[in-house]
């Protein structure tokens, strides 16, 4: 009995030394292998097949964090639909850490209840349930919210399925002509839907800070402008739209300002506008180039690219509330010749940027405290990171057999995920921030 | 040193220049590759020029017939030129045919040309824009600095956005990181 004791608690040790280990993923290399966790598929009481598969969308959104190893269905013993049917001992022979079970129970009007609980298997207890109410068109957004629970009840930190990605398609219409296209999808780069389209180019989309609106640059009347549209309402304004360059729109954390680049005296320059007042503040002043602004955090500095060293390179430059600059930008990277397009971490840790190795362009971060470079991607025409709204994974551009694509990188490397998105060259992809 | 003085100089160099031949550059885009290229862009100007949105009106029209651009065997009919990876130099080659693009816009007050910056498709978007600007105000520099009136002259860049060549390699890069003049008004 005593032996038996002693077994399972230290089977316990395991598990919360385990789950510890999972907390503290983010900032340590030494971590093995992803959490190994079952997703059992939902019961389902219609004669049909289920409008979706629950369980598919839930194991791919966690397989796809790197965090976590979803067990194959194929491989369950079992498929319990709630807490008290579940044999623990089944799931431990498996070498499972965790169960998620559950039901989807058709209701009257059409809706749908979601029932889930997800299980601790070694201490054979259940960490989370909940009943959710959805309706069909909303079944994978409702998924993606069980993902999140699950992701935050287990690693402490806030899940980010529930999100949306912005990003530019580039395909032929009929007429042999170029459309591009400005689309937004779920996280999982599914349920897209196209919000502006135009003959002409499209780039740089950018999120405001209450996940409504989109920002971008469009050549629509054959110069580059820069627009902010609503997404629900398809209201748009046009903010920028000066001769020369109008581009690099990066919305200020408070929503209220906007950093962009314009090249109206000369050559390119970041300029900061105030979204109310329309008063543009000109923030450098160099005979260089300087664009692709982009925002701490605190929204007191911003970090930009910049050639003024002979090389692209990015540079910090601190920020009053008026947008006036505090002293002289500082030169951020020193590591190879070409370091350009930050994405700068929620937490402000790190800048996540494009990186020329060997004249293979792939992403890099770099953590500010401490100065460490780490290239996070191998292939060679990596472009346009962004961080997703909790700073766990960063999805970038990058090519297949010559088709641009969308992929991501868990920000310490290990995970790496495509995307798989329709017909065509899919590329600068923008991750909103949370709802 | 007067203006004048300084056009003179640059008309002396720019005459002498004309008079010589010059060797193939190296790393430069052969006539081949030129040719093919300028008919792939001829076949995507008019499809971009059928776009709905389209860019560059006929409306500064006028009845000035410019036989000297239409001439095959000019210098004018060198409409292209190519940059090196993060480079806006113009090999000397390039600045003389620039130079007599300069005196035939200083001849004709009426054309105006659009100089389109463009960059090959790799690193980031918006730095390519830049990039691509940078260039365009290059070949601007030469034409203002031999004296054509800034109101002939506009810039553009698009950056990686509309590339000529569609592979991904260096012959195809080669031929995407450049400025095309784009006359109008003739």
């Amino acid at each position: 009995m005593k032996k038996q004791l002693s077994f399972i608690f230290g089977l316990l040790m395991l598990a919360i030394s385990q789950a510890q280990a999972v907390l503290t993923i983010e900032i340590t290399q030494g971590v093995q292998g992803a959490t190994p966790i079952a997703i059992v598929p939902f019961a389902w009481a219609g004669n049909n097949a289920p409008p979706e598969y629950m369980n598919k969308i839930i194991a791919a959104d966690l397989q796809r964090s790197g965090f976590f190893n979803p067990l194959p269905e194929e491989d369950m013993i079992a498929t319990p639909s709630e807490a008290g049917k579940v044999n623990f001992a089944d799931w431990r022979a498996l070498k499972v850490d965790y169960v998620v079970v559950g039901k989807m129970i058709p209701q009257m009007d059409g809706s749908f209840q979601i029932q889930f609980q997800l299980l601790d298997v070694y201490k054979g207890k259940q960490l989370a349930g909940y009943s959710i109410r959805s309706r069909k068109p909303n079944l994978r957004i409702t998924a993606h919210q069980i993902s999140d629970i699950i992701y935050k009840t287990i690693t402490g930190v806030r899940g980010a399925f529930d999100t949306h990605i912005a990003y530019i398609t580039v395909t032929k219409n009929r007429k042999g002509q170029k459309l591009y296209r400005l689309a937004i999808a779920d996280s999982d780069g599914f349920d897209e839907q196209i919000i502006y389209e135009s003959t002409q180019p499209l780039l740089s989309p950018a999120w405001s800070p209450d996940g409504k609106r989109l920002a971008y640059v469009s050549f629509f009347g054959g110069r580059p402008k820069i627009y902010i549209q609503n997404i629900l309402t398809r209201k748009t304004e046009e903010i920028s739209g000066f001769k020369g360059i109008n581009g690099a729109p990066a919305w200020s954390p408070d929503g209220r300002r906007m950093a962009l680049t314009l090249s109206k005296d000369g050559n390119p320059e970041i300029y900061v506008v105030d979204l109310k007042t329309k008063k543009f503040t000109r923030i450098t002043h160099q005979y260089a180039i300087d664009t692709e602004a982009t925002w701490m955090p605190d929204g007191k500095a911003l970090i930009f690219t910049s050639d003024r060293g002979g090389s692209p390179q990015l540079y910090r430059v601190e920020l009053n509330r008026q947008s006036k600059t505090i002293g002289r930008p500082r030169r951020l990277t020193f590591d190879g010749n070409y370091n350009a397009r930050a994405s700068v971490s929620p937490d402000g840790r790190r800048v996540a940027m494009v990186h020329r190795e060997q004249g293979k362009f792939q992403i890099a971060v770099l953590e500010l405290k401490t100065g460490r470079f780490q290239i996070l991607t191998k292939s060679r025409l990596d472009e346009s990171p962004s961080f997703s709204p909790n700073g766990t994974m960063i999805i970038y551009a990058t090519e297949d057999k010559y088709h641009g694509i969308l992929a991501e990188v868990s920000v310490d490397g290990r995970a790496h995920q495509r995307l798989s998105l329709q017909n065509g060259d899919v590329r600068e992809p923008a991750w909103s921030p949370f709802k | 040193m007067g203006k004048g003085f300084k056009y003179l100089l640059i008309a002396i160099f720019v005459v002498s220049l004309a008079g010589c031949k010059f060797s193939p550059v190296k790393n430069r885009v052969s006539d081949k590759d030129a040719a093919a290229l300028a008919a792939k862009q001829q076949k995507q100007k008019e499809a971009e020029n059928s776009a709905q949105d389209q860019r560059y009106g006929a409306e500064m029209g006028g009845s000035f017939v410019g036989r000297e651009l239409e001439d095959p065997n000019s210098p004018l009919a060198k409409r292209v030129f190519y940059f090196g990876l993060d480079s806006s130099t113009l090999s000397p080659e390039d600045r003389n045919v620039i130079a007599a693009h300069a005196r035939y816009l200083s001849a004709h007050p009426k054309v105006t040309v659009v100089l389109e910056g463009h960059t090959d498709e790799r690193g980031s978007r918006e730095y390519n824009i830049a990039l691509g600007e940078r260039r365009a105000r290059a070949v601007e520099q030469l034409l203002l600095v031999q004296g054509v009136p800034s109101s002939q002259v506009q810039i553009i860049s698009f950056g990686e956005e509309r590339p000529v060549a569609l592979g991904h390699n260096e012959a195809a890069w080669r031929l995407n990181r450049r400025v095309e003049f784009l006359y109008s008004g003739y």
